[in-house]
């Protein structure tokens, strides 16, 4: 684990990529293969399976350190991390081992066909032979998300460099359902042929948000535009005799969506598409809230099936008959989804996403205007001419979304952040005026500076009106401007109304809270919008 | 019959009615009793000052023209019906413990205190007392310090690696206290050590008293790295973001202090390097700092408070918490001293 925690350490210390990617390439040549494979899983958002709940964690690191649970319980918050705050608690270890990551995870996996009592034994004796860090680390491992500021595109490129492999040919490697218990590092990183599993899907293809004026992209002949779906982002893979579905956060989500199973029914083997899982009224997507409703469900009722069935609105054709198409322009790309979709019956849960045909950055700018009573977020940008990349470019693809819906409300609630923003009070429930009553209707964690932040702690410790453990109520004073993709009427918010990615976007200093938005104004934009 | 307690609150700060003085008041007052010279303890507008003999100086530096008496550490000193002496408090050079007796009855006021000792500040000393008052900064159990030559080690490592990589290494401190005991820990044959103004200014009052510290650079606006290949400069936090700073040259920046035991705050710092160093006692020197004085009711003040008198509570002192308007070291204080 000194190893790991060095590599840690090194990468904790930096926020240069460059130096980023030195330690871990650096790691990806001497470490041990199977610390090496562990890492990669780890870095690309896969970890062991929780064995040991939270709750338990904080008790036995308690009792170890000789505290009463209340005092455990005082330090999380000012910490902002579980697993560090375990790690600073504990006294110093009694005894200086050093086991791999491979060995930690080992034990891990064979604690969970243990009894509460052994667990318990397994993890304070883990405990007593780490440093801080490692414990912090081993903790994680526990606990789950492993967020260390290495993207996996940054650790792909370590490994690229390490390996001197292709950087893209890896990051097509590590797509899919692996992990460290399935694979090998030969298998994973180095074999002629990693058994080409039939599941995986290809690296998606990112936009950034288009930063600048459409003109200046150039000529509008050398662009094709779509509507932005507020969806899953997904590939629906069909190999082997089956179908696969991959939502762009790499999760497998076959099983979430049965209905997909018919298009084996209509499309050939060995296809690949990418598109919008959305859920389909008949004529157009239905808001993200109905797709919420399947998403957090592993097996789908049938009535949630019939009222709130989903399709796959496809954008693109990355593989037919079983050939890689990535690498042909998106001209040629659609063309090819177009054929391949075209005779196929309008009951079939895949269809294309319409193109938007458009002969001028002026004209499209005002079918962008209109993508709100289109069910849209707004408008994708592609290069005609542009292959399909893996991850995040700038360049041949954009997004141009809509301008947010905003409203001016009045913080009542503050709440202090985690990690990074432990100790700041960064989270707050916002109200809208209703009479002489503040409404809470939403909560916003996002969008001001750190200065910003640190302006409004020091207002918030000083205009406390009451506390519930970690959450202040504060003097109506405030109002920000809150800036909100859309809304739609919810029970179980006392507003009656939810709202979808709500941010500020502004402190209104200049505006008294007299001034705020009002609840009849959020009911206005729900008819308008929702 | 209840006695009246030998220290109370007022409007102005800490006041002992016995001997009619105040100590380390926060309003304006007739006569203030000064523990150290950090901004939230020593403020401009007293009409007389009392403090103890080393910590003059740079008092005077810092609040100008003021009348200032001063007294050696363990001399007493009758005030009204109180009498009253002071002891060191290891937190920076000149600091002090405040002793404060009314009818055999014993109060000590903490001011921030450590209890490392750190080769520069006076030594900590436990002052026997019936209530003691204390500071609680560091007041959980996450906060432990690492032996000042462990951090020592780790950052003449940094300086080192600085050079090698071509860097100036710039490291925050506050000015008084924080800046020298630094500059006490550095390997000076790595290189030339660079002062920023406010830390030159404080170090060369300290020098001057006698305090054992080495020679700096000061900085002046036309310093460049180039013109000292493999220096490091102690600046205070202020500067290390600055337009100065990133004209200087490439540099590697780091910061000391105690909250760099946290890897939130280690990030939101954005420094490349966290040193945990602090002249504020850890959870363990709070313990035992306490344990040490036999007092049987302890006040505390800046610091986690709440959780700290608790703690206190439940390990059979008298303990409570005492509203002051002392700050200690903020998480996010850009120089309080």
């Amino acid at each position: 684990m000194k190893r790991f925690a060095a590599l840690f350490t090194a990468l904790d210390q930096t926020t240069g990529t460059n130096a980023k990617v030195a330690a871990l390439s650096a790691y990806f040549c001497d470490a041990p293969p199977e610390d090496r494979l562990w890492t990669v899983a780890l870095f690309s958002g896969r970890r062991p399976r929780r064995t040991i709940t939270t709750t338990r964690l904080r008790e036995w690191a308690a009792g170890a350190a000789g505290f009463p649970h209340w005092l455990f319980e005082e330090c999380y918050p000012i910490v902002g991390d579980l697993a560090e705050t375990i790690a600073l608690i504990l006294p110093p270890p009694a005894r200086d081992t050093d086991r791999g990551l491979a060995h930690w995870t080992g034990t891990l996996r064979a604690a969970s066909g243990l009894d509460e009592a052994a667990r318990k034994a397994l993890v304070l004796a883990a405990w007593d032979e780490m440093d801080p860090t490692q414990r912090f680390l081993f903790n994680k491992l526990l606990t789950g998300g492993f967020r260390v500021g290495v993207s996996q595109k940054l650790m792909t490129r370590a490994l690229a460099k390490a390996t001197d492999r292709d950087e893209a040919e890896l990051a097509h490697r590590l797509m899919g359902d692996w992990t460290p218990d399935s694979t090998s590092w030969h298998r994973l990183i180095e074999a002629d042929d990693p058994g080409a599993s039939v599941s995986r899907p290809y690296p998606f293809c990112l936009a950034h948000a288009l930063d600048g004026a459409a003109e200046d992209l150039g000529p509008p002949t050398g662009w094709r535009a779509e509507w932005k779906w507020d969806g899953i982002r997904g590939q629906l893979i069909l190999r082997g005799g089956g179908h696969f579905v991959w939502s762009r956060g790499e999760e497998l989500m076959t099983d979430r969506f049965p209905e997909l199973a018919r298009t084996r029914d209509f499309l050939p083997d060995g296809t690949v598409i990418d598109g919008e899982i959305v859920v389909w009224d008949g004529t157009a997507p239905m808001p993200f809230s109905a797709l919420q409703k399947r998403i957090g469900r592993k097996t789908v009722p049938k009535k949630l099936l019939a009222a709130a069935p989903v399709i796959v609105l496809a954008y693109d054709l990355l593989e037919q008959g079983g050939a890689d198409l990535r690498d042909q322009p998106l001209a040629a790309r659609r063309a090819a989804l177009e054929t391949l979709l075209a005779p196929l019956p309008p009951d079939c849960p895949v269809r294309p996403s319409p193109m938007i045909p458009f002969d001028s950055w002026t004209t499209l700018s005002d079918t962008r205007d209109t993508a709100r009573s289109e069910k849209a977020e707004g408008l994708m940008l592609k290069r005609a001419d542009s292959p399909y990349r893996a991850g995040r470019r700038k360049g041949d693809w954009w997004k141009w979304k809509l301008d947010p819906l905003t409203v001016d409300a009045v913080m009542i609630y503050a709440q202090p952040g985690h990690g990074r923003r432990a100790n700041l009070f960064t989270d707050f429930t916002f109200a809208v005026l209703s009479g002489n009553e503040l409404v809470p209707f939403t909560k916003a964690f996002s969008g001001l500076t750190d200065d910003e932040f640190r302006d409004i702690t020091a207002w918030v410790r000083k205009n406390t009106l009451q506390r519930f453990g970690p959450v202040r109520q504060v003097t109506p004073e405030h109002v920000f401007e809150i800036a909100f993709e859309g809304l739609h009427a919810s029970p179980r918010h006392k507003s009656g109304i939810a709202l979808r990615f709500p941010r500020m976007t502004r402190w209104r200093r200049d505006k008294p809270v007299q001034e705020a938005n009002t609840l009849a104004d959020l009911q206005e934009m729900l008819k308008a919008f929702g | 019959m209840a006695r009246a307690p030998v220290l109370t609150i007022s409007p102005q700060g800490l006041y002992c009615p016995a001997g009619g003085f105040h100590i380390d008041p926060w309003r304006p007052v007739n006569r203030a009793l000064i523990t150290h010279a950090h901004a939230d303890h020593a403020r401009a507008g007293h009409r007389t000052y009392l403090c103890a003999t080393p910590c003059a100086p740079v008092l005077q530096h810092r609040l100008g023209r003021i009348a200032v008496d001063t007294i050696d550490y363990g001399t007493d000193l009758q005030i009204g019906d109180a009498r009253v002496s002071f002891h060191p408090a290891g937190h920076v050079p000149g600091s002090a413990q405040i002793r404060v007796e009314v009818a055999g009855e014993v109060w000590v006021v903490s001011g921030d205190y450590k209890t490392e000792a750190d080769g520069l500040s006076e030594a900590f000393e436990p002052v026997r007392c019936h209530c003691f008052i204390t500071e609680c900064t560091f007041g959980l159990p996450v906060f432990r310090w690492q032996p000042q030559a462990t951090v020592a080690a780790d950052l003449n490592q940094w300086w080192q690696d600085c050079i090698a990589a071509g860097q100036t290494a710039v490291i925050a401190a506050y000015s008084l206290g924080k800046a020298q005991r630094l500059l006490s820990m550095l390997y000076l044959s790595l290189g030339p050590v660079l002062a920023h103004g406010a830390v030159e200014d404080t170090t060369a009052v300290l020098r001057r008293q006698g305090y054992q510290l080495p020679q700096t650079v000061p900085l002046t606006p036309d310093t460049t790295a180039a013109d000292h290949p493999g220096a490091l400069l102690i600046a205070p936090p202020a500067a290390l973001g600055s337009d100065r700073t990133r004209r200087f040259g490439p540099v590697s920046t780091g910061f000391a202090s105690g909250w760099m035991q946290l890897r939130g705050i280690r990030r939101r710092r954005s420094a490349d390097r966290g040193f945990v160093m602090s002249d504020h006692a850890d959870w363990d020197g709070l313990n035992h700092a306490i344990r040490e004085t036999g007092a049987e009711r302890v006040l505390v003040t800046h610091g986690y408070t709440g959780a700290f008198a608790r703690w206190l509570c439940e390990q059979g002192y008298d303990a409570a918490v005492l509203d002051t308007e002392f700050t200690g070291e903020p998480p996010d204080a850009e120089d309080s001293a």
